[in-house]
């Protein structure tokens, strides 16, 4: 074991949290803006893996494929929201909770319906399909330095819309107080299933960009969803920065928690979200409700 | 009157579920047997959601260690006592529950729903990777439990009907534990901290105490489930904790109705019922299952049981030639 081993774990372990990321930051959007637990999110991830599968073989290209799904996911978000997460604001998480369960049930049968139950992969685009020498024996993957740039230039882009334009005035102003948001003579109803959507084309372009690296397979949104989840909450819901910071946390304990102790590997993530929410109730940068 | 009215139903029931074996094949005791027990998890589960207002979404963890108890400690033995295996399983589930419970209740609101699920998943993943425990294959069991006095055996549990009737009697006393639990002063806190949390503690209740202890009795109750089913299929694995499992508990409280404890006996027999006879309709038969859950939270948010004191209101009405609408109290 030396020293490159261990940076091509860590780089491993910040690229998986940036992914970790696109993911929860969805989920902690809709619950601190719109107060909806959305168990579903997962298999948003899932649609879109599916998505880059099914559409790269259609166009022979990632990009386009990236680019067709993309608003192929905002459109399933749209209409998600109308028909089923809209009747859900005023009512308790149980429902929510109990409703993105059964979501869970329709989208993994219309995968199963569509796509099948084979195993698909995505061949990484040629452009990125090289990777960089660390050092005689060790190298990187271009590809994977790729998902982690992609993910900082959603992130940053998320900051400035949500910090510096209109629309992000609108969004915190909502999350904070809905009503007088409403009061003020903003349309709630459409901002909400504009966020929605939002949440959900993350989700799905994470599974986008996860498919190549990720096999593409069924139910494969459900592990990602549970621990997007635990980043959530670990990071306090409804933080950006939180989740950001729950995220690589998460990244690093389970990438460095496979390597170093594999049999404990998948208990230890949740017993840290155990840890933390001992010691903060909250989560890291979250405020009592 | 009403009352008893009310309560008809319920007697009836009871009554079809104690005759049944004499008419039913055994096919359709061992199925009857199954959804007895899932009917206790889910009642165990009403508990917490439908009277404290936890919403907890790793009630499973629980079934899966009243299961995994009677496993691990009687997978060699030549004769499984059920009085001895029958409350070391409780007490197994009692005790996490008192671990989880203790940890999981600081927290409310998204927070609990989602440290009772990690809590779970923690269970899931060490079952899940312990080869000692079978692994994800889980432990076989291939003796039923006996009841023993001296070297009598008086109750085999290896007979289906016996174990219907086992798995019968405990269905009926959890439900009337419950009943007399709610009634008691305890109950009354309980649902006043449903209602309304902050009241109770500025009356100087210390609301996490009752919590605690509501939470450590759904899940005692939720690992006589496990108990019975680890006993009555002569597996457990891993998959009894998943968080499908809690997923589809809480799903069957909400579908017969919370706050009832009758509700989730009657979802119960709806999902297994669907679970069972929905496969051989379409291959696709978990789009129909997640369609008609999706149609009762949108539409019928308190049940399918709340749909008895309707029609007996509507019935009576139209009887009565009134008109207004009467809102049904809700106790």
């Amino acid at each position: 074991m030396e020293l490159s081993f261990y940076l091509v774990q860590l780089l491993n372990a910040v690229q998986y949290g940036f992914l970790l990321f696109l993911v929860a930051s969805g989920l902690t959007l809709l619950f601190g803006i719109m107060g909806i637990i959305n168990l579903a999110h997962g298999s948003f991830y899932m649609v879109g893996a599916y998505l880059a599968y099914w559409l790269t073989d259609l166009t022979g290209s990632f990009w386009l494929a990236i680019l067709l799904g993309l608003p192929i996911a905002l459109m399933v978000g749209y209409l998600v929201e109308r028909f089923a997460i809209s009747f859900l604001y005023q009512r308790d998480h149980l429902y929510q909770v109990l409703l993105t369960f059964a979501l869970i049930l329709v989208f993994n049968e219309l995968q199963q319906i569509l796509w099948g139950t084979d195993v698909h992969g995505v061949v990484i685009p040629e452009i990125l399909a090289g990777s960089i020498p660390l050092t005689d024996n060790q190298s990187y993957p271009i590809y994977r330095l790729f998902i982690s740039a992609a993910c900082i230039a959603i992130a940053c882009g998320m900051y400035w819309v949500i910090q510096k334009t209109r629309l992000g005035m609108m969004i915190r102003a909502g999350a904070s107080n809905r009503e007088m948001v409403q009061a003020l003579g903003i349309d709630v109803n459409r901002l909400f299933a504009f966020v929605f959507s939002l949440g959900v084309a993350l989700a799905a372009f994470a599974g986008m960009l996860a498919a190549p690296v990720d096999s593409v397979y069924p139910g494969m949104g459900e592990n990602v969803l549970i621990i997007s989840f635990v980043v959530v909450v670990i990071g306090g819901t409804g933080s950006i920065k939180g989740t950001f910071v729950g995220a690589m946390l998460i990244g690093l304990v389970s990438t460095f928690g496979k390597v170093l102790l594999p049999e404990m590997a998948s208990i230890m993530v949740y017993a840290l979200m155990a840890v933390i929410l001992l010691w903060r109730p909250h989560g890291l940068f979250g405020r009592a409700a | 009157m009403s009352a008893l009215i009310r309560s008809m139903p319920l007697l009836a029931a009871l009554l079809a579920l104690v005759l049944f074996p004499q008419f039913g094949s055994e096919y359709y005791v061992g199925l009857l047997t199954r959804i007895i027990i899932i009917a206790l998890f889910a009642l165990s589960l009403d508990l917490l959601i439908g009277y404290t207002g936890l919403v907890s979404f790793g009630h499973a963890a629980f079934y899966g260690i009243g299961g995994y108890a009677l496993a691990i400690a009687f997978q060699d033995a030549s004769v499984i006592p059920l009085w001895q295996a029958l409350p070391l399983s409780l007490a197994a589930a009692a005790f996490a529950a008192l671990v989880i419970g203790w940890i999981s209740i600081r927290t409310s609101g998204i927070y609990f729903i989602m440290i009772t699920l990690a809590m779970a998943q923690m269970f899931f993943y060490f079952f899940f990777e312990s080869p000692r425990y079978g692994g994800d294959d889980g432990i076989f069991l291939f003796l039923k439990p006996v009841l023993m006095v001296g070297s009598e055996d008086i109750l085999k549990l290896d007979q289906e009907n016996n174990f219907y009737y086992f798995a019968l009697s405990c269905l009926v006393s959890s439900y009337l534990l419950l009943v007399m639990i709610l009634r008691a002063p305890f109950g009354k806190v309980i649902k006043a901290i449903k209602a309304n949390e902050h009241r109770v503690r500025a009356l100087g209740y210390s609301t996490s105490g009752y919590k605690l202890v509501s939470f450590v009795i759904a899940g005692t109750l939720a690992g006589l489930a496990g108990f019975l089913e680890g006993a009555h299929s002569g597996y457990v694995n891993p998959s009894y904790m998943s968080w499908h499992e809690s997923g589809v508990c809480i799903a069957m409280v909400i579908l017969g109705g919370m706050g009832t404890l009758y509700g989730p006996i009657v979802g119960a027999f709806i999902i297994v019922l669907l679970q069972n006879f929905l496969p051989e309709l379409t291959e696709h038969w978990q789009l129909l299952l997640g369609g008609i859950v999706i149609a009762v939270v949108l539409f019928l948010p308190r049940g399918a049981t709340s749909l008895y004191p309707r029609i007996c209101d509507l019935i009576r009405r139209s009887r009565r030639g009134e008109r207004e609408p009467q809102e049904t109290a809700d106790d």
